[in-house]
């Protein structure tokens, strides 16, 4: 294609993610390099309908002189990279050097806000991201080996999880697995324990959160490999059972490698979306048990007062890294796919 | 027989703490009713969801409404994430906002908001004085309603456990949960607001200034809290939440409300704007509602500090905004702040004004106000404090980490965002 | 001989039924107790005495003389006019695919047609925009857009989500152009259409199922979009998922929930209706090319 047609083709896509992602991202980039001015506190009285009490408040003017030289602030550099809410070099340094075990310089580390939320984002992306895989491809061969008037209902309600938006799909399973609640009081009377609850401990809180990242993510990998099925080439099956393959031979043999450009996918869809797993902390309000990398960003952006954007653009782009990182095998398999096509 | 502070005194504190300053005004308020000053200005008021606040900016509305070109209200959840940007460019996109003790301060951190002496002269000079929020003299802001935390307590259980007066120090909160726990009436008598976050910081805030703790050393931003007193209050907590239900720290006001409406909670630390909800006929039953009472927030000694945070909402004008805008707007809103509001809407919260009649639910507020609680502290660094407090508490709570690590946990993760934010260097 | 091996129930072919029988259950449980639940009162449907009242509606009947109660349905959409933020959300939704669509299959075939190695960086760089947190994102947006004053408006926020939303799109849309041969639209070419006629009157016809497919995703995005709309619309332009969160309450006070619970069965059920509809247009689409990923 010509250089100008594939301009004009791609301008309008390339402007909108241009003007309200790109230019976001860099400048989110160029704000984490630099923190505050220094605020100037005076003393001051404070009177209200509860009496009057001593109090500081920030100068307007005297700060305002201070940032008259450079109003994105002072430049730190990487220095609120390496601070105690990102990287923390300092502090593992010090563990390292005052620790006498490694199993405690471990709990010094994951005890430093970023290095907890990447334990538990890690954990999360990497025990549901292949289970829903497998469980997908599993679900949709099973469908597809229904009968005809089953498949149609079945395909839709294997919809439903994914439909539903998770501010409120969460929430739902909330409250159901509140100990007052079906699946709650259900698994009390399971385990024959009416004291245990899912949202007490911290290992019971990881797999609620999983479970329902599996549940919430399974359709998108199901519909993915259904479709995919409707495509295996029929008579490369059929000479398959009839040089005498059996089920589990066709499936390992003929289906899967036929779908491995769909697992590529779906994997990369599936890694990039767990990373950045956020809206079930809050709904299932697991913050004491499990955070995430986003939702220390939402937590820098709305719960600090004054927002921290410095911070927050920080753990941005660590996240995006991140994402990036966990990436690079599947994007090195579509380089290569991408050259061989261009031939 | 069961003694309690008694619902005449606590109404009669109200009552002074509403009348403060109306007595020193020499004109009727009939005069100024429906002054809403320039006329053909907009008014444009950013506010948070609350029914009272529905309510003050409703009346401002219908008060003057005719007298402006345009005017809108948006009451969002989202307004306090919001109000920094909206009020930063010229023009505002709001002229008002509706604000509480944390949110002046995030506010006036930006310098967004303007002095209202000039115009409470002219459109307010019959509003209670004590309503007006004022930093070095000049009034920011003017309030118009209270809130803060007590305690809830359901008499019918303490009898039963054989406790005949209400708690009123922590200590005594304690033995009260242990000895309904031993009588087998409840396992988790104990309701506290410990969801991580915004609440279990809260919570740790109110034990805090019950044993006299300061947040910051004097005239400083450096955080003080790894102290005897924040350690006292890490233990009172720890104290506290033995008795309280194992999934606490998921808790906050909906379901710690729906606990003790459903009658599994006999003491609670839970907001006064949740004692009308709790005390009428909808959701609970006869038995849970005529046994409930409020009374002040406990303290560490007989007669000491309540645990507990003052606060108010009030409404401030923007800076960034033609001043003949600001002055419509001051007085459409100052115009809603009478008695007539506030009869129609007397149960809708603790009103500053006059009209106000406290009913059983403004109890447990007034009994806590005049056992001498201190207000939300307005410290600009504050909002750090307590979003580290909120992240770095749940560790101890869950009994991985002793206080002292946790305070000093929190103060780090203050220390690093207080540099960011300039407050320390 | 082969139809009797099909048909055959062997210990297999029983797993994979009763694995696809306990997924719909669990699939659509959670959906069926929601839906009966909001037809009961608070006190049932979040019962601490004992979660089988929501099942008989014991509190229902004592509060409104029948088991069944509409009064959620009521609240949400009559009391607190959840009909203008459905309202709301049916035109960001219609603008959002309409635009995503648009754009996304002209640059989505303009990637999948050209040979060039700047193509390939083009589709990393969208990964890349893709990896962002949506509320950082968000969060940089509100100051611009108070000063441009342009914050609080539908069409603000239909932009932000048709902008968002296109790194995926232009993803799935190319990979769906790929998988139509090249003589296509070479042929149209050699007869004498320009780039564009050939790929408006030839390669879109043929690619029907896949724009179905592209525009149910970008359905879903902006249907149950919260952090952008919530943090980028004003009171009376809220959409359907931020009202439905100003039903929670806060700290301080009481929300009301049942009608949350209304208003969430009132928003599924249109997805419900349009996946019914959709669904073998969405299958062939996603065959047509998903296979090339």
């Amino acid at each position: 294609m010509k250089h100008r047609t594939f301009f004009w083709f791609i301008l309008p896509t390339l402007s909108a993610m241009l003007l309200f992602i790109a230019i976001p991202i860099v400048s989110t980039f160029v704000q984490s390099l630099f923190i505050q001015h220094e605020q100037v506190l005076i003393l001051s009285k404070n009177c209200g309908p509860f009496g009057c009490s001593e109090t500081t408040s920030v100068d307007i003017e005297a700060t305002k002189e201070l940032r008259q030289g450079s109003h994105l602030g002072k430049f730190n550099g990487v220095g609120t990279y390496l601070n105690r809410s990102h990287l923390a070099f300092v502090e593992v340094g010090n563990a390292w050097v005052a620790s006498k075990t490694f199993s405690g310089f471990l709990n010094e580390v994951l005890d430093l806000p970023f290095y907890g939320a990447l334990m538990f984002t890690l954990t999360y992306t990497a025990v549901v991201t292949p289970l829903v895989l497998l469980l997908g491809l599993a679900i949709a061969i099973g469908v597809n080996g229904l009968p005809n008037m089953m498949k149609g209902p079945s395909i839709f309600v294997s919809l439903l999880p994914f439909l539903v938006t998770p501010l409120v799909g969460s929430l739902i399973l909330f409250w159901m697995v509140d100990g007052d609640g079906i699946i709650g009081a259900t698994i009390q009377l399971i385990f024959n324990d009416p004291n245990l609850s899912l949202k007490a401990s911290t290992g019971l809180t990881w797999t609620m959160l999983i479970v329902y990242g599996i549940w919430h993510t399974l359709p998108f990998s199901f519909i993915v490999f259904y479709a995919g099925l409707q495509t295996v080439p029929v008579d490369t099956l059929e000479a398959a059972q009839i040089d005498g393959a059996t089920k589990w031979q066709r499936t390992f043999y003929v289906v899967v490698p036929h779908l491995v450009p769909l697992i590529s996918f779906v994997t990369l869809m599936l890694l990039m979306d767990n990373f950045r797993v956020f809206e079930p902390i809050v709904s299932f309000s697991a913050e004491a048990h499990a955070r995430s990398l986003s939702w220390i960003i939402f937590n820098d952006l709305r719960e600090s007062g004054n927002p921290l954007y410095g911070s927050a653009g920080a753990t941005s782009m660590l996240t995006i890294i991140g994402v990036v990182l966990l990436l690079i095998p599947v994007l090195i398999r579509t380089w290569r796919d991408f050259k061989l096509r261009s031939l | 027989m069961l003694r309690f502070k008694t619902t005449v005194a606590s109404a009669a504190f109200l009552k002074k703490l509403i009348m403060t300053g109306a007595a020193t005004t020499l004109i009727s308020s009939a005069a100024f009713a429906k002054d809403c000053g320039p006329s053909d200005q907009s008014i444009r008021i950013l506010a948070s969801d609350f029914p009272a606040i529905h309510a003050v900016a409703g009346t401002a509305e219908e008060n003057c409404a005719a007298n402006a070109s345009e005017f809108t209200r948006n009451h969002t959840t989202e307004a306090r994430q919001i109000m920094n940007a909206a009020l930063t460019p010229n023009p505002a996109e709001y002229t008002s906002v509706i604000v509480a003790n944390s949110t002046l301060t995030q506010l006036m951190n930006d310098g967004l908001v303007r002095p209202l002496n000039g115009l409470v002269e002219k459109y307010g000079a019959d509003l209670p004085k004590n309503l007006m929020i004022t930093i070095d003299g000049n009034i920011m802001a003017v309030a118009f309603m209270a809130n803060s935390q007590h305690l809830f307590s359901r008499k019918d259980v303490l009898e039963k456990a054989g406790i005949n007066n209400i708690p009123s120090t922590y200590s005594d909160m304690v033995a009260a949960a242990q000895a309904i726990r031993e009588a087998g009436i409840m396992e988790y008598p104990i309701v506290m607001n410990m969801k991580t976050g915004w609440n279990v910081g809260e919570s740790f805030n109110l034990a805090f200034l019950a044993h006299g703790g300061e947040f910051f050393k004097a005239g400083t931003a450096e955080p003080s809290v790894n102290s005897e007193a924040g350690i006292a209050a890490l233990n009172t907590l720890k104290a506290l939440v033995e008795y309280a239900h194992p999934d606490h720290l998921t808790q906050a006001s909906n379901e710690t409300q729906a606990i003790w409406e459903a009658g599994e909670a006999a003491l609670g630390i839970m907001w006064g704007s949740r004692g009308s909800v709790i005390l009428d006929n909808e959701g609970s039953s006869e038995q849970v509602t005529s046994n409930t009472v409020l009374s002040s927030a406990p303290s560490v000694e007989p007669g000491g500090i309540p645990g507990a945070t003052l606060w108010w909402d009030g409404f401030t004008i923007s800076k960034n905004v033609p001043d003949a805008e600001a002055e419509a707007t001051f007085a459409a809103l100052a115009s809603a702040l009478n008695a007539d509001m506030v009869a129609a809407n007397n149960d809708d919260a603790i009103w500053l004004l006059e009209g106000f009649k406290p009913g059983a639910a403004a109890e447990g507020v007034s009994a806590t106000a005049q056992g001498g609680a201190a207000p939300y502290p307005m410290l600009p660094q504050i909002g750090l404090l307590h979003n580290a407090l909120g992240a770095e508490l749940a560790d101890f709570l869950k009994g991985n980490e002793s206080a002292e690590k946790a305070l000093a946990d929190v103060e780090a993760a203050y220390v690093t965002a207080a540099k960011e934010a300039g407050f320390l260097k | 001989m082969s139809r009797t091996a099909r048909t055959r129930i062997t210990f297999v072919s029983t797993l994979s039924f009763s694995l696809v029988a306990l997924w719909l259950l669990i699939a659509a449980f959670p959906f069926a107790w929601t839906f009966w639940g909001s037809f009961k009162v608070q006190s049932d449907f979040f019962s601490k005495a004992d979660w089988m009242y929501a099942l008989w509606g014991t509190n229902t009947i004592k509060e409104t003389g029948n088991s069944f109660t509409g009064s959620g349905y009521h609240g949400a959409w009559i009391v607190e006019g959840f009909w203008k933020n459905f309202l709301n959300s049916g035109i960001v939704v219609l603008f959002t695919v309409i635009i995503s669509v648009t754009f996304g299959t002209l640059g989505g075939y303009a990637l999948a047609r050209s040979g060039f190695r700047y193509a390939f960086w083009i589709l990393m760089a969208a990964l890349v925009f893709r990896a962002m947190p949506h509320i950082t994102l968000v969060s940089g947006y509100l100051l611009p857009f108070f000063e441009w004053n342009i914050w609080g408006y539908l069409p603000t926020t239909i932009i932000v989500l048709v902008a968002m939303n296109q790194p995926f799109t232009i993803w799935m849309l190319h990979s769906f152009f790929l998988n139509v041969p090249k003589d296509m639209d070479e042929s149209a070419m050699v007869d004498g259409c320009t780039r564009f006629e050939a790929f408006r009157y030839v390669i879109v016809p043929v690619m029907w199922p896949g724009v179905i497919t592209t525009a149910l995703f970008s359905f879903l995005l902006a249907y149950n979009d919260f952090t952008v709309t919530v943090m980028l619309l004003s009171e009376e332009n809220e959409t359907i998922i931020p009202a439905i969160n100003s039903f929670l309450g806060t700290t301080q006070v009481e929300g009301k929930v049942m009608y949350a619970v209304a208003a969430v069965v009132s928003v599924t059920a249109p997805i419900l209706v349009l996946v019914l509809f959709f669904q073998r247009q969405i299958v062939s689409g996603l065959t047509a090319g998903a296979v090339k990923g």
